[in-house]
């Protein structure tokens, strides 16, 4: 692993004009200088901090895990607790939808899993064009720190594919710290969220992987 | 004129302050918090946001917006006072705003609020510049994007000699001959001033002793305000 250590808004993580700037560091004189609080890393001369805390940045191309929030005449408002209001536009439903019938497809309340496809200055729109994107019609849904998500899904999604296994539920992660499971029985629905729960607790320990294993060994697997 | 060195009531050296201690990560629902003690005084600091502005009316579509709610608590000071807002924590909000707004970086997040409540649960003089290093520290850990860090330190004058962080004996109950000045300052960790208030008579040159004064004391509140955030990084 690089090395990585913990830097403040407005200190020095680099002196020398041989390094770049990246997101969450400014160039000053001649000095890389923090702007926010994180994790510095240096990779190939590019300097950047890594969020270890704030509210979800929204990125193009995010599955997001919504609730609606208020129904349009053309479309969802949907909360994935980020600034900017989101919009699911009537459009960006895959199958046809009576301009009366917004209600049946998705009401307020309702959870859904959606794509980010376009930020613009008025807001985020989503899409659920998609596989795996749609409506939640059963399971859990529940929210961890949105800077998590990635020691959740793992090195190319280890982590994740180990606490599918395990549990035999199907889990969707959304950036933005909200989760979803399903499975065939709810003890194992339970399981799983408890094992994602433990790895939040546990996310800035090295071999987290093996660790989880251990775990799960000690838990009992699914039933 | 004598030469005999001033005594505070407290044992203090002129240029010593109270002790002080912080942490970060005190309220886990909050997205940053931070608490800042000095002496007797505490302060608590929570950050919610950025998030959407209500009502539509004060949003801002050119940058974010910086809302800061100073709150002394009932049981912060030996007699009750009465909660809620009042004209004093209307200023001193205000006041904390424009103390930090210079070093944030909130033009990124237009139609935003940034809300930080601030509350005192004890209280012992020093009260807005423990709020300012307990609200800094708070913005940072809720990862606002900052130019530098801020510390707050207040200086003043006791009769004719220039004390650094005034207690509450000293702040209002001293009369010996001229009486007290307090002076809180805000300081970047590069030694540039963002808040300065004066409630008093002083000279301009002592003016400057107690600046320097100040300036030398932000860097030590500043290492504190470093250590405490950084100490939470390695738990998180």
């Amino acid at each position: 692993m690089t090395n990585r250590k913990i830097v403040i808004p407005g200190e020095i993580i680099e002196k020398g004009n041989d390094f770049l700037a990246g997101e969450g560091t400014e160039k000053k004189v001649d000095e890389i200088v923090a702007l926010r609080f994180g994790l510095a890393e240096e990779n190939n001369k590019l300097v950047k901090v890594i969020p270890l805390s704030g509210v979800y940045q929204s990125r193009r191309g995010n599955v997001v895990i919504g609730r609606v929030e208020n129904v349009t005449f053309n479309g969802w408002v949907i909360d994935i607790g980020s600034p900017e209001s989101t919009f699911l536009s009537l459009v960006e439903v895959p199958r046809y939808v009576n301009k009366d019938g917004l209600e049946e497809v998705m009401k307020i309340g309702d959870n859904v899993v959606a794509k980010i496809w376009a930020i613009n200055k008025r807001g985020i729109d989503l899409t659920i064009k998609g596989r795996g994107l749609g409506k939640i019609e059963e399971g859990i849904v529940f929210k961890i720190n949105s800077n998590k998500v990635p020691r959740v899904i793992g090195k190319e999604g280890s982590m994740i594919k180990m606490i599918k296994d395990e549990t035999g539920c199907n889990i969707t992660v959304g950036q933005n710290g909200l989760i979803w499971i399903k499975g065939d029985r709810i003890d194992n629905e339970l399981l799983a969220k408890k094992a994602i729960l433990f790895v939040t607790q546990k996310s800035f320990i090295s071999g987290l992987t093996d660790e989880i294993k251990k775990w799960f060994e000690k838990e009992g697997g699914k039933k | 004129m004598t030469t005999k060195i001033f005594k505070r009531k407290s044992g203090r050296k002129p240029e010593e302050m109270r002790p002080i201690s912080a942490k970060v990560g005190i309220i886990p629902n909050a997205d940053g918090s931070a608490m800042y003690q000095s002496g007797e005084t505490i302060a608590i600091a929570a950050v919610y946001g950025p998030k959407k502005m209500h009502p539509q009316h004060m949003q801002d579509p050119g940058k974010g917006v910086l809302r800061c709610t100073y709150s002394m608590l009932s049981f912060s000071v030996t007699d009750r006072i009465r909660p809620g807002p009042n004209r004093r924590s209307t200023e001193i909000s205000k006041i904390i705003e424009w103390a930090i707004e210079p070093v944030l970086m909130i033009d990124k997040f237009p139609n935003t609020v940034i809300d930080v409540h601030i509350n005192i649960i004890q209280a012992d003089a020093g009260t807005r510049c423990a709020a300012i290093n307990a609200a800094a520290m708070a913005l940072a850990s809720a990862g606002i994007p900052m130019k530098n860090m801020v510390s707050s330190i207040a200086a003043g004058k006791l009769d004719k000699t220039v004390v650094l962080d005034l207690d509450k004996y000293e702040d209002s109950e001293f009369e010996e001959g001229e009486g007290s000045t307090d002076i809180p300052m805000t300081f970047t960790d590069d030694g540039k001033l963002t808040h300065i208030q004066i409630d008093g008579n002083i000279t301009k040159e002592q003016l400057k002793e107690a600046i320097e004064m100040a300036k030398k004391a932000s860097k030590k509140i500043y290492e504190v305000q470093k250590k405490a955030l950084k100490d939470t990084g390695e738990e998180k």
